[in-house]
């Protein structure tokens, strides 16, 4: 008989599939709003219990759907990095969620707001799904529905140039989705297996006895290049900053800080559980990742120095971040992997904050979005701005905030390496980049303007917009608080994620 | 060669389907092309895996009462993926037809590269 907290990481799928679904039944956006607060709720409890759990074991455990045993049934793995995942997704979606509440029943038509939430629900039961399988075949089917609910998400402000980009993202990620199908589908035909542990065992045998070696790495090929698209990879990274920058705040926070990160999952599992982060240096991936996340670094940020619109430079600066993830991984060693995992977290905290803090930045200011029209809006919503504030500084590195941290992780795990040099010092000129666009945009939002100028843009903001956010304010309280503590308490998450990382 | 190509032209002809499919879903302008690009894609994914599960001369795994020998039946698992994928295409597919639906009765063109320059005009 298993212990009960074996099944919550299931549970918390299907919690959040079912409070989907009656979100689509309900007829009033708030209380949808509200169901799936509570379900999240739920989910980041349950969660928490499930790390404590495998904290204390140590280990990870299988947990197999039904009673079909492997190679035939469906199975969750979840150790102390899933679980530890699982509950930073479902607390970030979830301060997402409130923080951009007053932006999000604006935007969103009153009669499709039901349906917006069973979007954001299924989009957690396939961040979820993403993180804990353990078959690659679901793992395809919850990025189709990943893909879809992303494309909602963007889709829900409804404006002409929003339907475009939506229709780009729907497109891309296509591609990826058709590579990743075929990918799976060349393996499944050399090992037999699509359950993970058989496969992995399948493809250390093929790879020993050197047969299928062409059908092995084309798959391989296929998989990472895949998920890459899906998770902007440089230089599949065209689509982000449209459907990321134009979406409403919520959906921007959730999309960049939540969404690529399932699909970054996804690949650290294929490669560390399935094909070994041996046989992938020994396939010559690794080098091809950290080129492309290196180039990423470099270009996102240079993307962003041109951006004049807030939201598209936050974007441009999450491929310039999603770089920073792929490059550990490029690294290709356990460290590296470590701290493409810290990354992951720091910017999952990281960004929702920023894209709150600016969409709310652009509520005083009359919706404006241009960065020339926020000047001095600091002082309007003072938690705003130094939520900016502190966002912006993490990125950029400054010690005692997250960003820090995972810099000085990514350094580190590049000196065991032959590919030390290259590393750091695409770290170092990354970081001048990220000051470059983030220092101006935080003296705009501070210095103040002229008083007639700042009359011209409140004149557009309605006092309604210009009312204390309550929600908004808590949200980027605990988002700041979560990024101080990822950058001064960091030991004991960076244990876990060792631990998690040994048992993935 | 031409032996190989016979033998396994179930792959090849599902390699070069994918890639008719895959060059309409990046290359074509309209969308509506897109989009059959990207059934094209999926439809040579479903023919590749039905073509690996099929075993020569044995039937559909369909188990009657009483005995269950499993040399008759064809590889169940490649089909289960098939209807899967069937699924999750036709899903994809009715999604996209409703965004394409929305952006012509709101710009009157499919034609990707036009919504761009239409969108942009309509951002500035």
């Amino acid at each position: 008989m298993r212990p009960l907290v074996e099944n919550f990481p299931f549970f918390c799928i299907f919690l959040a599939i079912v409070a989907g679904i009656l979100s689509a039944t309900l007829c009033h956006g708030r209380v949808a709003y509200g169901l799936t607060l509570a379900s999240n709720a739920v989910i980041a409890v349950l969660s928490a219990y499930t790390l404590g759990y495998v904290c204390t074991t140590g280990e990870s455990f299988v947990y197999t759907m039904g009673r079909f045993t492997a190679p035939f049934g469906n199975a969750i793995r979840c150790g102390p990095l899933q679980a530890m995942m699982a509950l930073v997704f479902t607390l970030v979606m979830a301060t997402s969620l409130i923080g951009g509440q007053r932006d999000l029943f604006h935007d969103v038509a009153r009669s499709r707001q039901p349906f917006y939430f069973t979007m954001v629900d299924l989009l957690e039961a396939s961040l979820l799904a993403l993180v804990y399988t353990d078959d690659v075949f679901t793992g395809y089917v919850f990025i189709e529905i990943s893909t879809i609910a992303a494309c909602a998400l963007v889709m829900a402000k409804d404006t002409g140039p929003n339907l475009i980009a939506t229709v780009r993202y729907l497109f891309m990620s296509l591609l990826g989705s058709g590579l990743f199908l075929i990918g799976l589908t060349i393996l499944n035909s050399i090992t037999g297996y699509l359950l993970m542990p058989p496969l992995a065992q399948a493809v250390a045998a093929l790879w020993e006895s050197g047969s299928y070696l062409v059908p092995l790495t084309v798959s391989v090929g296929l998989i990472v290049a895949g998920l890459g698209i899906k998770s902007a990879m440089f230089p599949f990274h065209m689509w982000l900053p449209d459907a990321h920058g134009g979406a409403t705040t919520t959906s921007s926070a959730i999309l960049s800080g939540l969404v690529l990160k399932g699909y970054i999952m996804l690949m650290m599992t294929m490669m560390v559980r399935v094909f070994s982060m041996d046989l992938m240096e020994e396939l010559g991936v690794t080098d091809v990742m950290l080129a492309f996340g290196l180039l990423g670094m470099i270009f996102g940020s240079l993307g962003a120095l041109r951006e004049y619109h807030i939201k598209r430079m936050l974007a441009y600066s999450s491929v310039a971040q999603i770089g920073y993830i792929f490059m550990g991984l490029g690294v290709g060693s356990t460290e590296g992997v470590v701290a493409s995992c810290f990354h992951v977290l720091v910017h999952a905290c990281c960004k929702p904050l920023l894209f709150l803090c600016a969409g709310r930045l652009s509520a005083v200011s009359g919706h404006h979005r241009s960065l020339k029209n926020l000047r001095g809006s600091a002082y309007r919503d003072l938690v705003a701005g130094l939520g900016f504030t502190v966002g912006a500084l993490s990125m950029i590195g400054i010690p005692l905030l997250g960003g820090f941290v995972s810099k000085l992780y990514f350094a580190n795990a590049s000196l065991l390496t032959n590919k030390t040099a290259v590393v750091l010092l695409t770290i170092a000129l990354s970081t001048v980049l990220n000051a470059l666009y983030y220092i101006p945009a935080l003296l705009g939002i501070w210095v103040k303007p002229a008083p007639e100028e700042t009359a011209i843009v409140v004149a557009d903001a309605t006092a309604e917009e210009l009312a204390f956010d309550r929600s908004f304010t808590a949200a980027a309280l605990v988002l700041m608080a979560a990024i101080f503590v990822l950058g001064i308490f960091y030991h004991p998450i960076t244990d876990v994620i060792e631990l998690g990382v040994r048992h993935f | 060669m031409l032996e190989t190509i016979l033998q396994d032209r179930f792959a090849v002809t599902a390699v070069i389907l994918f890639g008719i499919g895959f060059m309409n879903l990046m290359l074509q302008q309209d969308l509506l092309k897109k989009v059959v690009g990207f059934n094209i894609m999926d439809s040579a994914v479903f023919l590749l895996l039905a073509s690996l599960g099929y075993i020569e001369g044995h039937t559909a795994p369909i188990v009657e009462e009483g005995a269950v020998n499993a040399s008759l039946y064809i590889n169940p698992i490649p089909s289960g993926l098939v209807l899967t994928g069937i699924v999750v295409s036709v899903s994809i597919t009715a999604f996209s037809l409703a965004l394409i639906q929305r952006i012509y009765r709101r710009y009157g063109t499919i034609q990707l590269r036009e919504l761009l320059e239409k969108a942009k005009k309509e951002e500035d």
